[in-house]
C-alpha cells in the first residue's frame, strides 16, 4: 500500500498536469476512445463513460502557466479562467481531445463555447445548457435532450451506442465516487487534521482527469489510512468555503487559509465532483432518465441556476450547521459576476444566522497570500476570543 | 465639456416623449388604480404577453440607463457597494438596487410602482438571473416567473427548443401572470397585438436599412437606440408604436428625398466622412459628449449591434398573430446576445459589407460580459474577413467612474486619422488603376 505521501503527490501531479498527459494515455491504449474535455460546473459524466470516452476536466491554468497570448484575447475586466484556458487551446495543451462541453455557468464561459467554435477546437464544441425550469417534463425533457446531443456528438466520432445496461454501470461507478469524496468530507469533518484541505483538492481535482475506476481506488485508499488517527488536532476554527465553484482559488491560497488558523471543513472547490447529492438509480430501464431526475432533485446548491423555492442561503447555512462550522469564508474569483452577484444575499442570511463571515477576491494565478493570510487569522482569532 | 442647452429633437421624438411621459404616469398612479406591475427585461421580453392582461411592464434595465442619463447612476452604485455588491459586477444591477434602496423614483421624477410580478425571461445574459434573485428577496414575497430561454448553441434554433419554451409559457409563466392578473389568458387578443408588432417591426428595419443610403439619413447607433425604444420596450403591440414608427420613417423617407444625415443634438449633421459599424452598447453618463466626438469628426455609425438586443427583426423575424406563443418563443431565443459568437460574428460582418462601412468599432463596457467576452477574437475576424480597420475604446453603462472622455476621445482621434489615411491611399490606389 503506498503512503499518504505518495497518493497525495501523485494526485498533486495529476491535478496539475496541463498537459492531462494520463488523460491522452489513456486514449492511446484503447480504441474508439474519446477525451472529452468539460468546463467548470457540472456535466453528467456518466454518459461519456458510458460510450467510451473520457471526461476531463478544464478548471482552468491557475498559476502553473504563463499567459502570453490570452490576455490578448480578454480585457482586463474579465476573470481570468477564460484567457488560460484560450492559452492552454493556442499551445499544445488541448490537442487530442475529441471534443469540448461548456457547461452554461455564466456569460464569459458561454462566449468562450463560441470562441472555440471560431477556431473549430476538436471536432465538436458544445455549450451545455441547463434547464432553469425544474418540473421534470418540461426542464427535465429539456436536459434530456442537451445530454442526448452530446451523446450524438460522441457517437459521431466512435461510432460507439449508448447501451442501457453500461449507462446503468457507469452511473454505478461515479455513485461510488461520490460516495467515496462525501465519505472523506464527513471523516474530514470530525478530524479535520488527518487530511488537510489542501491535499482533498489535489485528490479530488486528480480525479477529473483519470478515469473513475482509477479513482475510486485511490480515494479508497486514502479513505482507509484516514480512518485511523494520523497527524494532530491543532486549535483552529471551523469554516466553509464558497464562491469558488468556477476559477479555482491558487493552491497558495487554500493553504495559507489553513496555515491562518482555519480548518476547512466543506467548499466549493470542485463542485461539478459534487454536485449530485445521494445515489443516482443505477438499476433502471431508462438511466438516461435517472441522471435527468437527479439533476432536477438531487443538484446541490449553486450559483449556476436558479434556486427558486430552495434558495441557495439557506442550504449554506443548513451546510454550515451540518459540518458545525464556525464561520464562512465567501472566496471569489474577480470579476465573477455569478459568486459575487450572490454574495450579498448570502452574506444576509449569515448575519441572519448569526455565523460569521469574511470575504475574499483572487485571481487563478494570485501569487501574495500575505493580506489573505492575515485576514484569515484575524477571523480565526476573532472567533476563538469571541467563542 | 460644454453642451447644447436644448437639443434639437425630430418630431417622432417629442412623440416618443409623450408616450414615455404617459407610461411612467400610468405606473405611478398603478397602485391607485389596481393596475398590477411586472418587471421585466428587454431582450426577450414578453410585453404583448403583459399588455394582453393589462398589465404594466417595468425594464429596471430602461430605469438604470435612465438614472445614467440623468446623473444618478454613480450615487445609487455606490450605495449599492455600500451594501455589499462587489465593484466587479455588472453596474446595471447596482444601479438598480441603489435607485430602489433610494425611494425607487423613476425618470420623469415619480415613484414607481414596486412589482406584483418578476417576469424572469431570461435570454442572453446569465446576470439577468443573479439580478432577479437578488429582486427577489429585495421584495419578499412577489411572485416570479421564470422562462428559460435556450442559447442559440447551434446557431439555430430548433423546434425542441421552441416547445420547451411554450411549454414554460403554458404551464409556468400565463398561469402566474393569470393568478397576478387576476384573468384569463386571452389568446386572441395577444394574437391581435401580435398584427401591430409585426407592422411596427417592419417600419422599424426600414428605418434602420436606411442607414445603407450614402449619405446615411440616420445615425444608427446613438439616434438608433432612442428608435428601438418603444418597440424594445412597453409599446410593442400598441397602435401607438405603429404610429411612432410610421411618424418615424416619414421623417427618415423626407430626410433621405433630400439628400440629409441624421439629426444630432446640435442639429443635422453635415459632412459623413467616415461610416462605422458598432459592437456593444453605448456609454449612457456621458452620452451626448460621447455622441459628440462623432458628429464633430463627421463618423456616423450605419449598424450597430446594440440596436439587436432586442430583436434581431432585420434578419427577417416577426411576431407571429397565427402563432402567438411559438414566435414570443422564437423572438426571445432570436435575441443579439442570444446567438452564438459565430452568428454574431457572421451579422456584422454581413452589416460592414452590406453598410459599405469604412471602419469597425467596439465599445467595451466593463460591465457586461455578455457583450464583452469574445469581443476582441470578434474584432480579429471581423477585421480578418473584411479587412476594414478595427478600433477599440472601453467604458462602462452607467458607472461614471469608468468613462474618460480624454482617454475615448484620443483613440478616436486616432482610429479617424487611421480611417483617413486608409481613404487616401485606397483614392490613390484607385487612381493608379
Ligand atoms: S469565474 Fe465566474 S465569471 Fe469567470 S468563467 Fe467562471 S463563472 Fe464565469
Ligand atoms: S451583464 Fe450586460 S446584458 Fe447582462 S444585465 Fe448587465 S448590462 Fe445587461
Amino acid at each position: 500500500m503506498d503512503t499518504l505521501n505518495d497518493i497525495i503527490k501523485r494526485a498533486e501531479a495529476l491535478a496539475f498536469d496541463l498537459q492531462f498527459s494520463a488523460a491522452k494515455k489513456w486514449k492511446q491504449d484503447g480504441e474508439h476512445r474519446v477525451l472529452v474535455g468539460y468546463l467548470p460546473i457540472y456535466v453528467p459524466r456518466e454518459i461519456i463513460h458510458a460510450v467510451n470516452g473520457l471526461p476531463v476536466g478544464i478548471m482552468g491554468a491557475g498559476d502553473r502557466k504563463q499567459i502570453i497570448r490570452g490576455d490578448a484575447y480578454y480585457q482586463s475586466y474579465i476573470c481570468h479562467l477564460p484567457r488560460g484556458i484560450i492559452e492552454m487551446a493556442l499551445d499544445s495543451n488541448l490537442d487530442g481531445f475529441d471534443g469540448f462541453l461548456f457547461p452554461a455557468i455564466c456569460d464569459c464561459v458561454r462566449n468562450l463555447s463560441g470562441m472555440f467554435k471560431l477556431s473549430q477546437k476538436g471536432h465538436f464544441q458544445r455549450y451545455f445548457d441547463y434547464p432553469q425550469n425544474f418540473d421534470p417534463s418540461i426542464g427535465g425533457a429539456f436536459y434530456m435532450q442537451e445530454m442526448e446531443k452530446i451523446l450524438e456528438d460522441i457517437y459521431a466520432i466512435n461510432h460507439q451506442p449508448l447501451l442501457t445496461e453500461r449507462l446503468n454501470a457507469s452511473i454505478r461507478l461515479y455513485n461510488t465516487n461520490r460516495r467515496l469524496i462525501e465519505n472523506i468530507y464527513n471523516i474530514r469533518q470530525h478530524y479535520p487534521w488527518r487530511l488537510s484541505a489542501l491535499e482533498t483538492y489535489y485528490l479530488l481535482r486528480a480525479g477529473i482527469t483519470i478515469p473513475v475506476e482509477e479513482h475510486n481506488a485511490m480515494l479508497q485508499e486514502v479513505t482507509d489510512i484516514i480512518s485511523e488517527e494520523r497527524g494532530e488536532a491543532m486549535d483552529n476554527i471551523r469554516v466553509v468555503i464558497t464562491g469558488s465553484f468556477c476559477e479555482q482559488p491558487p493552491a497558495g491560497l487554500i493553504k495559507s487559509i489553513e496555515m491562518a488558523g482555519c480548518y476547512i471543513v466543506d467548499d466549493d472547490f470542485m463542485l461539478g465532483s459534487r454536485w449530485i447529492q445521494g445515489d443516482i438509480r443505477d438499476d433502471s430501464d431508462e438511466p438516461l432518465k435517472a441522471l435527468m431526475e437527479a439533476y432536477i432533485h438531487q443538484s446541490t446548491f449553486s450559483s449556476a441556476y436558479y434556486d427558486v423555492g430552495n434558495p441557495k442561503g439557506k442550504r449554506l447555512i443548513d451546510l454550515v450547521y451540518k459540518r458545525n462550522a464556525d464561520g464562512v469564508i465567501f472566496s471569489a474569483a474577480s470579476f465573477c459576476d455569478p459568486a459575487l452577484l450572490d454574495r450579498p444575499l448570502m452574506q444576509k442570511e449569515c448575519e441572519e444566522a448569526g455565523i460569521p463571515h469574511i470575504n475574499f477576491q483572487y485571481h487563478e494565478n494570485t501569487g501574495q497570500f500575505k493580506v489573505i493570510k492575515e485576514q484569515a487569522g484575524t477571523f480565526s482569532d476573532s472567533i476563538k476570543l469571541w467563542a | 465639456m460644454a453642451e447644447p442647452k436644448d437639443a434639437i429633437k425630430e418630431k417622432s421624438m417629442n412623440l416618443q416623449k409623450e408616450m414615455l411621459a404617459k407610461q411612467f404616469h400610468d405606473l405611478s398612479k398603478a397602485t391607485e388604480n389596481g393596475r398590477k406591475v411586472v418587471y421585466t427585461f428587454v431582450p426577450g421580453n414578453l410585453t404583448e404577453l403583459i399588455l394582453s392582461f393589462d398589465m404594466l411592464p417595468v425594464y429596471p434595465e430602461i430605469n438604470a440607463l435612465q438614472s445614467g442619463m440623468r446623473k444618478k447612476s454613480g450615487d445609487y452604485i455606490k450605495d449599492a457597494e455600500k451594501m455589499g455588491y462587489s465593484e466587479d459586477v455588472c453596474t446595471y444591477v447596482k444601479c438598480d438596487i441603489g435607485m430602489m434602496l433610494n425611494g425607487n423614483i423613476g425618470p420623469t421624477g415619480e415613484k414607481l410602482p414596486p412589482p406584483d410580478l418578476l417576469l424572469l425571461s431570461y435570454t442572453g445574459c446569465f446576470t439577468f438571473l443573479k439580478w432577479f434573485e437578488n429582486l427577489e428577496r429585495l421584495y419578499p414575497g412577489v411572485p416570479v416567473a421564470m422562462l428559460h430561454t435556450p442559447y442559440q448553441e447551434d446557431g439555430k434554433i430548433t423546434k425542441d427548443q421552441v416547445d420547451y419554451m411554450v411549454k414554460q409559457l403554458k404551464e409556468e409563466v400565463i398561469p402566474k401572470m393569470e393568478k397576478v392578473a387576476g384573468r384569463k389568458f386571452d389568446e386572441e387578443r395577444l394574437s391581435a397585438m401580435m398584427l401591430n408588432s409585426a407592422r411596427a417591426e417592419d417600419l422599424l428595419v426600414k428605418v434602420l436599412e436606411s442607414a445603407k443610403n450614402v449619405p446615411s439619413p440616420i445615425d444608427a447607433y446613438f439616434a438608433g437606440v432612442y428608435y428601438i425604444g418603444p418597440i424594445f420596450t412597453a409599446f410593442r403591440g400598441t397602435a401607438e408604436a405603429v404610429d411612432y414608427y410610421s411618424e418615424l420613417w416619414k421623417e427618415v423617407q423626407e430626410r433621405m428625398q433630400l439628400g440629409l444625415g441624421p439629426v444630432t443634438p446640435e442639429g443635422e449633421m453635415k459632412e459623413q466622412k467616415f461610416r462605422l459599424v458598432v459592437e456593444g452598447p453605448p456609454n449612457w453618463t456621458n452620452f451626448r459628449e460621447f455622441w459628440k466626438i462623432f458628429y464633430d469628426m463627421g463618423a456616423v455609425i450605419v449598424a450597430s449591434s446594440y440596436t439587436k438586443v432586442g430583436g434581431v427583426y432585420d434578419l427577417g423575424f416577426r411576431h407571429d398573430p397565427a402563432e402567438p406563443l411559438e414566435s414570443l418563443a422564437r423572438y426571445c431565443m432570436g435575441c443579439y446576445t442570444n446567438m452564438n459568437l459565430p452568428q454574431r460574428v457572421g451579422l456584422l460582418e454581413k452589416y460592414v459589407k452590406e453598410y459599405k462601412a469604412d471602419g469597425f468599432l467596439i465599445n467595451s463596457i466593463k460591465s457586461c460580459n455578455s457583450f464583452s467576452a469574445g469581443q476582441l477574437m470578434i474584432m480579429r475576424e471581423i477585421e480578418q474577413r473584411t479587412g476594414a480597420p478595427v478600433g477599440f475604446i472601453e467604458s462602462d453603462l452607467v458607472d461614471p467612474r469608468y468613462f474618460s472622455y480624454a482617454n475615448i476621445k484620443n483613440r478616436l482621434e486616432s482610429y479617424f486619422q487611421m480611417l483617413e489615411q486608409r481613404k487616401i491611399i485606397i483614392s490613390q490606389e484607385g487612381l493608379s488603376v
